[in-house]
């Protein structure tokens, strides 16, 4: 039995076509493992749905002798796997869109995988999904991976689930196991919040309950499984969501045309409207809806148009429009839960790049409130977040940004994180929602300022910042230099990395998460006391490229150089002042920079002192010459 | 297309306009691949509507083999003059020098230098770093698993194992120098999807798609067009006059015709869905090698 209307010379062909403009679309994801039947799942939908064509339906029933076969003689899920040479090329793990579709819809598919270490991938494919099917093998039951699928789809927002309870002719196509299934089920999903929960009894190799009802569960009365998937209406939901239009592109053909390009995230909007920049707070009247098919008096959710409005308003990409009185939050500080993607662990206190709908912005976390264990749902306090695990946590972003709690809007709701060296995806998120602390939180300001406060000092304040091994001489010269200045009449203070240790970051201790805090918390206290209007001279190992950016963006309109003590290992470890190196050959230190732990040297320093070659004299006369240039 | 609710074409429609337009937001130096063929009819009219009434703001690369269907230069050129948008056409001199062709050097070989390093050249002396193209998902294996906005290294090779993951609509455009990015905006079509797609939206194409009488030999099944004078027979062989449409266009000595009596677009589409092999089958590159496809992406081709 197909799905598809096959053509015949008698077909309408007109008739036809306006049938194919007219199906709608549904994208869904499927989640389980091979074992779970899967791939035979897939294959018998691409089957049923006729893409399979002549020659592959030839060379499949041969390459089926010999295996699980249904009744049609053929191993489904030969279709799907290309097996053996994909995982030779190492991306079967990766999600795979598929698409198939029949007379009422079409279908896209993302095929993830089903493995933990996987987490991630599946989190990928949810995230552009209206559906799971979510596969359990009736012989097995709810599973531990059952769970954890069901966690990160409820993670990700995907509302609408069917159980396929598959292999059921292996259970006798017993009502009782199925029963059993859905009931536990049903009680583990409670708190999931999904809309919709049905669940199918089919054994995807034999055809049951995939097309029509089978004969062999007479006490099944619910829909299969296609025809559910045809009907189902997932598209209500963002048509009835309070409007956002997020500015994609600004059009300026000419002088005479400004328009505002994107697509309408959610809800509608109609020509008339007033809409808000939900930054500024800045009105305008949506004068019209213009489209290369013609102006349009209103457009809807997934809609691409372009928008003008009826007076000069500044409005660039990353702007989010909305009707007055359903303005988005607008904060630069939120509660969110974050999938992490990637193999270097995320560090509280480091700076990403953030990007929500079109808004791109440097962010850091600030507080990681615990992680969640997939598999158990349990939560545990956590210092860094390691690749596929789940973290909730607050993210402080560098000026504020429009969005809306995910669970109320998933196109202005989740996020990416992207490295600011690599530019690699990180981690993805979805915001829980917006805290207005950071909103209240604004900077005091007073008369004296810091231009005052160096001008009494007759200086200007800076933070000079050393960076370099263990034993390179960073502390040496910098004590050199101080006492220099000093004695030309400059106030200075250095931060060493030892002193500071002792005492405000005692808590601290070398793994990268905390290196990265200890960073953080020295370029505030640098920038304070530059305020105060100090030479401010940090002697830090400072290992790691992103933090001394991080640092370099704290002190903002402050000064700052950056001088790289560069001394080769050898002559470092050779001088080993506090017998450190030693130890750490020892195995006795763990995560010691240079040994066991990395140095990025920097690619752009201000200055390069020459560690092992000239004298510390030397050193630090080079860098006065540089300072009072 | 003024339906009320969303159908699936107007859905991926607006998606593929979307990341148009997020290409032209985000990249220096953007530019959009132009094969000549309906994937690439489509993409052009997509980018006029996500960028209507502004002109399309990058240019249209065509990697110029100087063995193409006449028509298809010629229909290039008209669309240029017809949409005003900015035309590149890139073709390898170096090959030219050689006399490379693909009588004496073979598919596989033609295809490397005349297609995939010509293309490479082009990206280079742009300075692009963001090429747009119109391959699909269901083309072919490797494709499925190919992100929308695909990385690029600085030697235009692709890591299969190394892609970024794509959540929501979110796409990460960030580069570093040297990289480029590839961005394929209709990798969720199928291809009755771009034949359904051409017929509702009227889009026009090379009449190489319908069938007419032209002047073929048949090489082991495969009929060849005879578009010029270059063409080397065999012993023995002459051209014979038949019905014949191309499912794909390309290079003219290396791309297999049909027979077909489908001579309007209702018509291809009703033979496409009855016919049911599948439509690589006339290009004879891929089926050089297994994983032909796969290796030659990793070297950087579309």
């Amino acid at each position: 039995m197909s799905m598809a209307a096959n053509l015949t010379p008698d077909t309408d062909i007109g008739l036809w076509l306006e049938q194919q403009t007219n199906k709608s679309l549904l994208r869904f994801l499927t989640c389980g493992s091979v074992d779970d039947g899967k791939s035979t799942l897939i294959g018998r939908l691409l089957y049923d749905s006729q893409l399979i064509l002549d020659d592959q339906l030839a060379s499949l029933k041969k390459e089926s002798h010999n295996r699980m076969v249904g009744d049609e003689g053929i191993d489904f899920s030969l279709l799907v796997d290309g097996l053996v040479a994909e995982r030779e090329q190492g991306i079967t793990i990766d999600v795979a869109y598929r698409f198939f579709s029949t007379d009422k819809r079409k279908f896209i598919v993302a095929d993830t995988p089903g493995h933990e270490q996987y987490t991630r991938n599946m989190a990928t494919g949810a995230s552009n999904a209206d559906l799971a099917l979510l596969l359990i093998d009736a012989r097995k039951g709810v599973l531990t991976q059952t769970r954890r699928h069901s966690f990160i789809l409820s993670l990700i927002g995907v509302k609408h689930v069917v159980l396929v309870v598959n292999k059921i002719d292996l259970v006798d196509y017993s009502q009782d196991v199925f029963d059993r299934i859905v009931a536990e089920y049903n009680e583990f999903a409670k708190e999931l919040g999904f809309k919709s929960l049905t669940a199918v009894p089919v054994s995807a190799l034999r055809g049951d309950n995939m097309v029509a009802n089978s004969e062999r569960t007479p006490w099944y009365k619910g829909s299969p499984l296609v025809p559910y998937l045809e009907q189902i209406d997932v598209s209500e939901d963002r048509t009835q969501q309070k409007m956002r239009f997020p500015v994609q592109w600004v059009n300026r053909p000419n002088l005479d045309f400004r328009g505002f390009s994107g697509t309408v995230a959610s809800g509608s909007v109609k020509v008339g409207d007033e809409v808000l920049v939900a930054a500024s707070r800045v009105p305008a009247v949506v004068a019209r809806i213009v489209t290369m098919d013609g102006e349009q008096q209103a457009a809807i959710a997934g809609e691409a148009v372009t928008l003008v409005l009826d007076r000069e308003i500044d409005i660039s990409r990353g702007d989010v429009l909305s009707h007055a009185g359903e303005t988005p939050e607008y904060s630069n500080q939120f509660q969110a839960r974050v999938v992490w993607m990637a193999e270097e662990a995320a560090q509280p206190g480091r700076s990403y790049l953030l990007k929500v709908g079109s808004q791109v912005m440097p962010a850091s976390i600030t507080n990681l409130k615990f992680k969640t264990n997939v598999n158990t749902l349990e939560q545990s306090p956590a210092r860094n977040l390691e690749l596929n695990e789940v973290g909730t946590l607050t993210i402080s972003t560098d000026k504020p940004i429009a969005f809306d709690p995910y669970s109320e809007n998933g196109l202005t709701g989740g996020f990416i994180l992207i490295d600011r060296i690599s530019n690699k995806t990180l981690g993805a998120g979805t915001i829980d929602f917006g805290l207005r602390r950071g909103q209240n939180l604004t900077y005091q300001s007073f008369d004296v300022d810091r231009q005052v406060r160096s001008a009494m000092k007759g200086q200007t304040a800076k933070i000079v910042w050393f960076t370099g091994l263990s034993g390179s001489g960073k502390s040496t010269v910098a004590n050199l230099l101080e006492k220099r200045l000093t004695a030309e009449g400059k106030h200075c203070y250095i931060l060493d990395g030892d002193n500071v240790r002792h005492g405000l970051n005692k808590d601290l201790g070398f793994t990268e998460t905390d290196r990265v805090e200890n960073i953080r918390r020295v370029a505030e206290v640098a920038k304070l006391m530059a305020d105060a209007g100090l030479i401010v001279l940090v002697s830090f190992i400072s290992p790691f490229r992103n933090e001394r950016r991080t640092a370099r963006e704290i002190a903002g309109d402050v000064e700052f150089v950056e001088v790289y003590v560069n001394t080769s290992l050898e002559v470092a470890e050779k001088r080993d002042p506090k017998g450190l190196y030693a130890k750490a050959r020892a195995g006795q230190l763990q995560n010691f920079t240079g040994i066991s732990s990395p140095f990025e040297a920097p690619e752009h320093p201000d200055i390069v002192l020459k560690g092992g070659e000239l004298e510390p004299s030397e050193l630090a006369d080079q860098l006065h010459d540089y300072l009072v240039r | 297309m003024t339906s009320e609710r969303m159908t699936h074409l107007r859905s991926l429609e607006s998606e593929s306009i979307e990341i148009l337009r997020e290409v032209a937001a985000s990249f220096d130096r953007p530019v959009m691949m132009y094969s000549i063929g309906k994937d690439s009819s489509v993409l052009l009219h997509l980018a006029r509507k996500a960028f209507y009434p502004s002109r399309i703001p990058f240019p249209l690369l065509h990697v110029n083999t100087t063995w193409k269907f006449k028509e298809m230069i010629a229909f290039r050129d008209r669309m240029a003059e017809q949409h005003g948008f900015k035309l590149i056409s890139h073709t390898n001199q170096d090959g030219v020098e050689q006399g490379i062709n693909p009588f004496d050097h073979g598919s596989s070989r033609f295809t490397d230098i005349m297609k995939t390093q010509a293309l490479r050249q082009a990206l280079n002396a742009g300075q692009y770093d963001a090429a747009i193209g119109g391959a699909r998902r269901d083309e072919e294996k490797s494709r499925a698993k190919e992100r929308i906005f695909s990385h690029r290294n600085a030697s235009h090779a692709w890591d299969p194992k190394n892609q970024r993951p794509e959540l929501w609509r979110v796409f990460n455009t960030r580069l570093n120098p040297g990289e480029s990015m590839r961005v394929f905006p209709i990798s969720n079509w199928t291809e009755l999807d771009v034949w359904t797609y051409i017929y509702s939206e009227n889009i026009e194409l090379p009449s190489l798609y319908f069938a007419k009488k032209r002047p073929v030999v048949d090489r082991s099944g495969t009929l060849i067009m005879i578009d010029d004078d270059r063409f080397r027979f065999e012993p023995g062989e002459k051209p014979r006059e038949e019905m014949v449409r191309f499912r794909t266009l390309g290079d003219y000595p290396l791309t297999g015709a049909i027979r077909s009596d489908a001579a309007t677009l209702p018509e291809i589409i009703m033979e496409m869905q009855a016919s049911r092999t599948s439509e690589r089958e006339g290009r004879l590159i891929d089926s050089d090698s297994v994983g032909s496809m796969e290796k030659k992406k990793q070297e950087g081709y579309f």
